[in-house]
C-alpha cells in the first residue's frame, strides 16, 4: 500500500511532465527536449525561495510558475519560432541545446551541489486502515489534479483552448481561419513549462532534495509516460504517467534503485512493440498525402573534390609531426566520435530515420570488445569485427518491431532501445561489472605490436575512420543510396514503386550500429575503462548533432561536426564550470544559424558564388 | 471471364462509422482503360489506395491475375506490377528527375539483388538485403552494365513528354512546376512497364493544352496495349479516352458502361454530370 502511494505520487508528477510534452506535441510535433531543464529549475527556485527566503508553500508554487510560464515563452522565442520551416530534428536539438544552457546557468546561480528541501508539510500525520500518509501526498495529487483538471477546462471551454485544439489537428487551416497559430504554439510552451515548474517543486519537497541536474532523466521519463499513454493525448499522458510511476515504486521496491530506468526504457520498448500509438493513441493510418508546394529542397550535400578530400586526408595525417601529445590524444578522440556519428548518417542521413539510442551500439560494441579482450584474451581486431557485429545483431533485434513506424515514434523507439542497453549495463553485474566498470583495457595491438602512444592511437583512429569514410560515400551514391533516398522523403511513394520501407531501415540502421560498435571497440582502447554512466541518451544525442551539424546527407559532415563539438571545447577543459554552458551555447547558435548543417548546399552562399562566377565571365567576355 | 486482370470484387471500407466505399465490384480486361468518376467524396481515390494496398479494406478481395493481393503491402503489389500516381502528386522532391524514374524500377530490378524469394521472410530477409549491400560497394560488371541499360531506359521514358522533362534531367524534383512533377511520377510509374497502371487524377491543376498533352500520351499508351485505371474528374478526357467508365456515388456503384452509356444514364446525371452536360453532349 505504501508503495501504491508512493508510484501514485510519483506518478502524478510524471503525469504532470508528460501532459506538457504531449500538449506540446500535439500543438506543434516538436518533442520539446528542455522540459526536464524546466522541471530542474522549478526545483532550485522552489529550494531557493523556500529554504534560504523561507516562503510559504503557496506562494513558492505562485513564483515558481509565474517564472517557469515566462521561461517556456523564451524557449519559445529563442528556440522553436526561428526553426519554424526546418526540419523537426533541428528544433529538438535547439531545445535540447537550451536544456543544457539552463542547467548549467541553474548550476552557476544556485550550486551544483544536491540542496535539502524543506519538507513544509506534515509527512505521516494521517492513519487510514492501518497505513500511513501525510498531507504532503494528498496535497502533492492535489495539485496535480487541479492544475490538469484546469488545462482540460481551458482547452475544452475558452477561446484559447479551442484555438489550440484547432491547432493540433490542422496547422495550415487554423492559420487560415485567423487563429495565430505562433501566439497558440508559444501559449503551450507557457502552459508547459508551468506545469513542469510545479512538478518540480513537488518532487523536490516529496524527495526532500534537489539538484540543478536532476532535470535530464525526469524529462526523458515524461516523454516515456507520454508515449506510453499515446503522444498528444492528454488523458493517454496521465494514465501514462501513473502507469509507469506505479510501476517503478514497484520495480525499486522489490530490486532497488538501479532497475528504475531498466523499468522506465523497457515498458517504452514493450508499448511501442505492442501497440505503437500508446494506450489511448493511435498512429495515424496513412500520412497525409503532401501538397504540392510545401516541399523544400533540404540542401543536397556538397561533393568534395578527390584531390581536396586527398589533401585534406594528407593533412590529417601529417599533424603528428607539428603537434604534440594533447592535441593528438584528442585528435583520436575526435575521429572516434566522427565514426561514431557516421552511424546516424547512413540511418538518418540517408534512410531519414533520425535515431537517438547509437549510445546503446556503441556501449555494446565498447563492452564486447573490452571484454574479449580482457576475459578471453581475444587479439584486439578480431574483437574490434565482433564488435561491430554483437552491436548490430543487438540493435537490429530490439528495434526490429519498430521500422513500421515513421518520424519520432523511430526516435522515441531508437531512444529507449539505447537508454535500456546502457540501464541493462548496469543491471547486469556478472557481465559487465556494473556500476564499477571495467578497469585497464590494454591498447589496440598491430603485428603484435601494442598501439599505446598518443601518435599511434590518432593514426589508427583516422585510418579506421578514412576506410568507413570511403565506404559509407560508396554505400550513398550507390543504387542502394537511392533506394533509401526514396524511403526517407516519401515512404509511401517509396512502397508503392516496390521499395520495402521496414527492410531498408532496418538495413541502414543495422549497418550504422556495425560502425557504432566498431567505434565503442575504438573508444574503450583509448579511455581504457567502462562505466554504464558513460552510454546515457546525452552520448546518443551528441552523435546526432555531429552528423547533423555537419550536414547530415553528408559522409564528411560528421568530420566537421566532431572536430566542432568534441575537438574545440576539449580545449575549453580550464575552465571546467564553464565549459558545459558554452557548448549549449554553440550548440543553439549552430543550429539556428545553420539547420540544415554546415557542409550541405545553401541558397544565399550558392547565390552569391554564382555571381561571382557570372561577374568574372562578364569581365572575359569584355576584356 | 477468367482472364481479367483486375477483379474488384464487394469492396468496403469504414472510417469510424463512416462507410466510404459501399460494396464496389468491378473487373478490367487486360487492354482495356476504365475509368472512376463521381463527385468528391465518394470513394474514388479510398478504391485506389484499397487496390494498390496503401489501405486496408475492412471486406471484399481485389484479385490481380488471378493472384488475390487483398490485405498485401504495396511493395508487394509493385512487384506484381501494379504501379501508382497519387492524387496530390508524390514525386520525390530531393532526388533529380533521373532518379525519380529509376526509383520506378525497383519493383523489376533483380541485377545486384540476389535471392529475391527470401525477402519476404523477417530475420532470413537479411541475407539478401546484406547481399546487396555488397554488390552495391563493389557493383560487379554486369550490375554496371545493368545501370547504363537503367539509365538509356530513363531517357526513352522521358523522352515520351517530349521536351518537357528529357532537358530536366538532372534537376532536382522539388524545382519542377506542377505538371513536370505530374509527367515525373507518371514516368516513374510507367518504367517498369506496369501489366496495371493506376492513375489518380493525372490532370489535377494542368491547364487546357498541358490536359491535352497527357490525353495524347494516354492515348498513345493505350494503342500500345496498356491497361490502365484512371480516377479523374475531366470528364472530356474520361470520355474520349475510356473503353468503360464506372460512376461512385456515396461508395456506391451507380452506373457502369461505356462512356456512352453512361453519359445518358438519368441516375448519373441526377448525381454528378447535371442536365447540362447530358443535354450538350446530345445535342
Amino acid at each position: 500500500m505504501d508503495i501504491l502511494l508512493a508510484g501514485v505520487v510519483s506518478g502524478s508528477t510524471y503525469a504532470l511532465l508528460a501532459v506538457g510534452v504531449s500538449l506540446i506535441f500535439g500543438v506543434s510535433n516538436i518533442v520539446n527536449f528542455a522540459t526536464g531543464a524546466v522541471f530542474a529549475v522549478g526545483g532550485m527556485l522552489g529550494w531557493f525561495l523556500a529554504a534560504v527566503l523561507a516562503w510559504p508553500l503557496w506562494a513558492v508554487l505562485l513564483a515558481v510558475v509565474a517564472f517557469t510560464s515566462l521561461l517556456g515563452w523564451v524557449i519559445f522565442l529563442v528556440a522553436v519560432r526561428p526553426l519554424r520551416t526546418a526540419p523537426g530534428i533541428a528544433v529538438l536539438l535547439a531545445t535540447f541545446a537550451v536544456g543544457i544552457i539552463l542547467d548549467n546557468t541553474s548550476q552557476r546561480v544556485f550550486g551544483a551541489e544536491t540542496r535539502r528541501f524543506p519538507s513544509l508539510l506534515e509527512r505521516s500525520n494521517f492513519e487510514l486502515w492501518g497505513f500511513r500518509f501525510g498531507t504532503i501526498a494528498l496535497v502533492i495529487i492535489g495539485v496535480s489534479v487541479v492544475c490538469v483538471a484546469l488545462l482540460a477546462w481551458v482547452l475544452a471551454r475558452t477561446r484559447i483552448g479551442r484555438a489550440i485544439r484547432a491547432t493540433s489537428q490542422d496547422r495550415d487551416a487554423a492559420a487560415q481561419m485567423g487563429i495565430p497559430v505562433d501566439r497558440v504554439q508559444a501559449y503551450s510552451f507557457v502552459i508547459a513549462s508551468g506545469l513542469g515548474g510545479v512538478a518540480g517543486v513537488l518532487v523536490g519537497m516529496y524527495f526532500s532534495n534537489v539538484s540543478p541536474t536532476m532535470g535530464f532523466m525526469a524529462g526523458i521519463q515524461a516523454f516515456a509516460a507520454a508515449t506510453i499513454g499515446g503522444l498528444g493525448s492528454l488523458p493517454g499522458a496521465i494514465v501514462g504517467g501513473l502507469i509507469l510511476g506505479i510501476a517503478e515504486a514497484f520495480g525499486v521496491a522489490l530490486w532497488g534503485d538501479s532497475v528504475r530506468q531498466l523499468i522506465t526504457f523497457g515498458s517504452l520498448i514493450l508499448v511501442l512493440w505492442v501497440r505503437p500509438g500508446g494506450i489511448l493513441g493511435r498512429v495515424p493510418v496513412v500520412a497525409a498525402e503532401p501538397m504540392t508546394g510545401t516541399f523544400f529542397g533540404a540542401g543536397p550535400p556538397l561533393r568534395l573534390g578527390k584531390w581536396a578530400g586527398v589533401a585534406l586526408a594528407a593533412a590529417a595525417l601529417l599533424l603528428p609531426l607539428v603537434a604534440g601529445d594533447y592535441v593528438l590524444r584528442t585528435g583520436a578522440i575526435v575521429w572516434i566520435y566522427a565514426l561514431f556519428a557516421l552511424s546516424v548518417t547512413i540511418a538518418g542521413g540517408f534512410a531519414g530515420q533520425i535515431v537517438l539510442g547509437q549510445a546503446g551500439a556503441l556501449a555494446v560494441g565498447a563492452y564486447t570488445s573490452a571484454l574479449l579482450v580482457t576475459k578471453a584474451g581475444w587479439d584486439f581486431w578480431a574483437s574490434f569485427i565482433a564488435a561491430g557485429l554483437v552491436a548490430a545483431i543487438i540493435s537490429v533485434i530490439l528495434t526490429a518491431p519498430t521500422w513500421r513506424l515513421r518520424g519520432h515514434y523511430v526516435s522515441m523507439a531508437t531512444l529507449a532501445t539505447g537508454a535500456f542497453i546502457a540501464a541493462l549495463a548496469l543491471n547486469l553485474p556478472a557481465i559487465t561489472n556494473g556500476a564499477r566498470g571495467i578497469y585497464g583495457i590494454p591498447r589496440p595491438t598491430l603485428f603484435g605490436i601494442s598501439v599505446s602512444s598518443a601518435v599511434g592511437m590518432y593514426l589508427l583512429t583516422f585510418v579506421v575512420l578514412l576506410v568507413a569514410l570511403i565506404v559509407v560515400s560508396r554505400l550513398g551514391r550507390s543504387h542502394l543510396g537511392r533506394t533509401w533516398s526514396a524511403v526517407r522523403e516519401d515512404e509511401v511513394a517509396a512502397a508503392s514503386s516496390g521499395i520495402h520501407p521496414a527492410a531498408y531501415k532496418s538495413l541502414a540502421f543495422g549497418l550504422g550500429s556495425v560502425i557504432a560498435g566498431f567505434a565503442g571497440a575504438l573508444y574503450a582502447s583509448q579511455i581504457t575503462y567502462l562505466e554504464p554512466s558513460q552510454f546515457g541518451v546525452s552520448l546518443s544525442v551528441l552523435a546526432v548533432t555531429i552528423a547533423i551539424l555537419g550536414g547530415l546527407r553528408a559522409p564528411m559532415g560528421v568530420v566537421i561536426g566532431a572536430v566542432i563539438l568534441v575537438g574545440i571545447p576539449e580545449f575549453f577543459r580550464a575552465f571546467a564550470d564553464w565549459r558545459l554552458l558554452f557548448y549549449g551555447l554553440l550548440l543553439l547558435v549552430l543550429i539556428l544559424w545553420r539547420p540544415q548543417g554546415l557542409w550541405a548546399h545553401s541558397e544565399p552562399v550558392a547565390r552569391a558564388w554564382r555571381r561571382l562566377a557570372r561577374r568574372g565571365a562578364r569581365e572575359e567576355v569584355s576584356s | 471471364m477468367t482472364d481479367a486482370l483486375l477483379r474488384v470484387a464487394g469492396l468496403t471500407k469504414r472510417f469510424g462509422g463512416l462507410t466510404v466505399v459501399d460494396g464496389v465490384s468491378f473487373e478490367i480486361q487486360p487492354g482495356e482503360v476504365v475509368s472512376i468518376i463521381g463527385p468528391n467524396g465518394s470513394g474514388k481515390t479510398t478504391t485506389l489506395n484499397i487496390i494498390s494496398g496503401v489501405l486496408r479494406a475492412a471486406s471484399g478481395t481485389v484479385e490481380l491475375d488471378g493472384k488475390r493481393i487483398t490485405g498485401r503491402r504495396p511493395y508487394e503489389i509493385a512487384h506484381l506490377g501494379l504501379t501508382r500516381t497519387f492524387q496530390n502528386g508524390r514525386v520525390i522532391g530531393n532526388l533529380t528527375v533521373a532518379d525519380n524514374v529509376l526509383v520506378g524500377l525497383e519493383s523489376v530490378q533483380t541485377v545486384g539483388r540476389p535471392f529475391p524469394r527470401l525477402r519476404g521472410i523477417p530475420g532470413i530477409r537479411w541475407i539478401p538485403l546484406l547481399a546487396e549491400t555488397g554488390s552495391a560497394l563493389v557493383p560487379s560488371r554486369k550490375r554496371r552494365r545493368q545501370d547504363a541499360a537503367d539509365a538509356e531506359h530513363v531517357s526513352s521514358e522521358l523522352a515520351r513528354f517530349g521536351s518537357r522533362l528529357a532537358p530536366r534531367r538532372d534537376q532536382y524534383a522539388y524545382s519542377l512546376s506542377y505538371a513536370n512533377r505530374r509527367r515525373t511520377e507518371i514516368a516513374r510509374a510507367l518504367v517498369a512497364a506496369p501489366r496495371l497502371l493506376v492513375l489518380d487524377e493525372p490532370t489535377a491543376g494542368m491547364n487546357q493544352t498541358e490536359t491535352a498533352e497527357v490525353l495524347q500520351q494516354l492515348l498513345e499508351l493505350k494503342a500500345a496495349g496498356q491497361t490502365i485505371l484512371l480516377v479523374e474528374h475531366k470528364l472530356d478526357l474520361v470520355m474520349t479516352l475510356s473503353d468503360r467508365v464506372l460512376v461512385l456515388d456515396d461508395g456506391h456503384v451507380i452506373a457502369h458502361g461505356t462512356p456512352d452509356e453512361v453519359r445518358r444514364d438519368p441516375r448519373v446525371i441526377e448525381a454528378y454530370l447535371g442536365k447540362a452536360f447530358a443535354e450538350g453532349n446530345d445535342a
